[in-house]
């Protein structure tokens, strides 16, 4: 979509004055409508803001792939956007496909919830821990899904792979003993369109059975 | 997207607050966010383009799933569907509530999308969703899928416009008897879920609820059935194996006497008209009867009886049929 792109975005929004993440003091209901006669009472709903507000660009941290990273975000940039064009260095493993929720290339782990990255705010994943397919290989090791989808030749143009990592981690860690029914299930979301979904799914029995005998279960 | 301002209300009203009235200009440019499954779409088709989106994720409470003293099950509007799936108390009081939740989109979908959302979700009618095309329900004259391509439209409570809702949660939640807990400015109303839709002829075509800019769905009471017996179920038929929205879909629960004879009934179709469609006829008609062959073909057939298919979607009326001996069948086994 042309205005999610960093340039167009550029194009029609002021230059980034960082930090304008404005509060806005929403004592309104209170204060303003006379219902707090008493003085300190309205003072403390005034100090502390009832909203908080975002306008233009702002920075905010995130928590990506266990390292906390400050990223200039508008209100509308999806996290998929933040990821791959705004942080250093830019994380390009979740891949801009449909940009709709529908085939699951920009899927991400949202405190270890696979969730699609293009149809998330970037400004939602404060607070959360994002993990992206570039977190989940430990000290340059491949984890035990990606080591299977290479093993067993699951990937071909590569494009739906990282989002396939991801939603097959993320299952066999809650379910190690996961069943072929229960993989599909899992990965119901995420679209491959060369076709890979038989290594894929032998991947994801053989990497299930690596972590059991790995003892996780 | 067209950039917008994002607020975060701590407070219920602090949310409310930030709704403009019908008559404030901003009206109809300030939305509320929940999930961001539905909204973020409409936001990148540019069906919508709001000023101010007002994002409830941050409200406390209504993140809640609680079991009242009476069995009452209370959902908040922000509970995710995932969650609906996975709850104990759910899956075995509420089971059509749980497959109906379970049953949604993908797990990416239902690890964000919210009950609310769920609910108040906008129509998938593809020219509903097309930018270009202004149909009655986005203010212009006519609703296109009438006379053009409507394999996806409905065949029961269409006209104006032939949307079919596409929740697969609210019929279920319909046949549960639930209610709607609905907050506005001036306090809180609450009314059977079934009362929430309003058909395109009732209410505005412009939308499918009652609710007004001025409100927020907080929460979804389910309360306990009277009596034992009890049994509930959703079936959902798909066009694609992986993940997508009901062509027809059936939530039925009943509860059985002890001669497997039907006490009482509630019927509910998704998928096939712009609410989630009652069966009142069918389900006073069952009480008394054993769920076998017969009662079946009559149930099935009584339901369907006034459906008006559109050029390219009759066969929703034998789908549907078939899911309705199916969940009958199914609770009668359970
Ligand atoms: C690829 C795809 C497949 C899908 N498949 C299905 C499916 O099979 N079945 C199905 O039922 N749905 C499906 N959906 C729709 C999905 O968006 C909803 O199911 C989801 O639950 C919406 O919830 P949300 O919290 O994300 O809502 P949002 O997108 O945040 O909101 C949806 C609408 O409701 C309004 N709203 C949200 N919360 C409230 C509230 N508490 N009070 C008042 N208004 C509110 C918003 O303003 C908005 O108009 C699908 C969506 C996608 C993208
Ligand atoms: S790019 Fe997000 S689901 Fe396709
Ligand atoms: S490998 Fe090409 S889309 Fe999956």
């Amino acid at each position: 979509m042309a205005d999610e792109h960093p340039k167009a975005a550029d194009a029609n929004a002021p230059r980034p004055s960082f930090s304008r993440r404005s509060l806005f003091r929403g004592a309104g209901a209170l204060a303003a409508g006379g219902a707090v006669a008493d003085a300190s009472r309205a003072a403390a709903a005034a100090a502390a803001p009832t909203a908080v507000r975002y306008v233009g660009m702002s920075e905010i941290e995130l928590e990506i792939n266990g390292a906390a990273q400050k990223v200039a975000v508008e209100p509308r940039t999806t996290l998929l956007n933040a990821l791959r064009n705004h942080c250093t260095p830019p994380l390009t493993g979740a891949k801009l496909v449909c940009d709709r929720g529908s085939c699951g290339a920009c899927t991400v782990l949202l405190d270890g919830q696979p969730v699609y990255s293009c149809m998330t705010l970037a400004i939602d994943a404060i607070g959360r821990k994002v993990t992206t397919v570039e977190g989940v290989a430990k000290g340059g090791e491949l984890n035990e899904v990606q080591r299977a989808i290479c093993e067993h030749d699951g990937s071909m143009c590569g494009f739906c792979t990282p989002g396939f990592v991801l939603s097959i981690t993320a299952c066999l860690e809650r379910k190690p003993d996961a069943s072929l029914d229960e993989i599909k299930h899992a990965c119901a979301g995420n679209y491959c369109r060369c076709g890979t979904y038989p290594h894929l799914f032998d991947a994801a029995l053989a990497a299930g059975r690596a972590l059991r005998a790995k003892g996780g279960k | 997207m067209k950039a917008f301002e994002l607020i975060q209300p701590k407070t219920l009203d602090a949310a409310l607050e930030a709704l403009p009235g019908a008559r404030d200009p901003r009206a109809g440019k300030v939305k509320l966010l929940a999930g961001g499954q539905d909204l973020l779409g409409e936001l990148k088709e540019h069906l919508i383009d709001p000023d101010q989106l007002v994002n409830l994720k941050a409200l406390p409470g209504l993140d809640r799933i609680e079991l009242g003293a009476d069995g009452a099950l209370t959902i908040g509007a922000l509970v995710t569907l995932s969650r609906i799936e996975g709850e104990a108390a759910v899956r075995e009081r509420c089971t059509a509530l749980a497959e109906a939740a379970g049953a949604v989109g993908s797990l990416q979908i239902r690890n964000l999308g919210t009950l609310g959302g769920n609910l108040c979700q906008r129509p998938r009618c593809w020219y509903y969703r097309h930018e270009q095309a202004v149909c009655i329900k986005k203010g212009g004259s006519e609703c296109f899928a009438y006379g053009g391509l409507n394999k996806y439209n409905a065949i029961l409570g269409g006209g104006p416009s032939y949307i079919v809702h596409p929740s697969d949660v609210a019929p279920a939640l319909v046949a549960l008897e639930a209610q709607a807990v609905i907050r506005g400015k001036r306090g809180e109303r609450k009314l059977p879920l079934e009362e929430f839709f309003t058909l395109p002829s009732e209410g505005s075509v412009l939308r499918e609820n009652v609710l007004s800019s001025e409100e927020i769905l907080t929460q979804v009471v389910v309360p306990a059935p009277v009596g034992s017996g009890w049994r509930s179920t959703y079936l959902k038929f798909r066009e694609r194996g992986s993940y997508d929205f009901a062509l027809s879909a059936v939530a039925l629960r009943v509860a059985l006497d002890a001669e497997q004879k039907i006490r009482d009934a509630r019927l509910v179709l998704g998928g096939v008209a712009p609410i989630p469609w009652r069966c009142e006829k069918v389900e006073k008609a069952l009480v008394g009867r054993k769920i076998d062959a017969a009662t079946c073909e009559f149930a099935a057939k009584l339901a369907l009886d006034g459906a008006e298919p559109l050029e390219h979607n009759a066969y929703k009326i034998m789908l549907t049929q078939a899911l309705i001996t199916k969940a009958l069948r199914k609770l009668a086994a359970s």
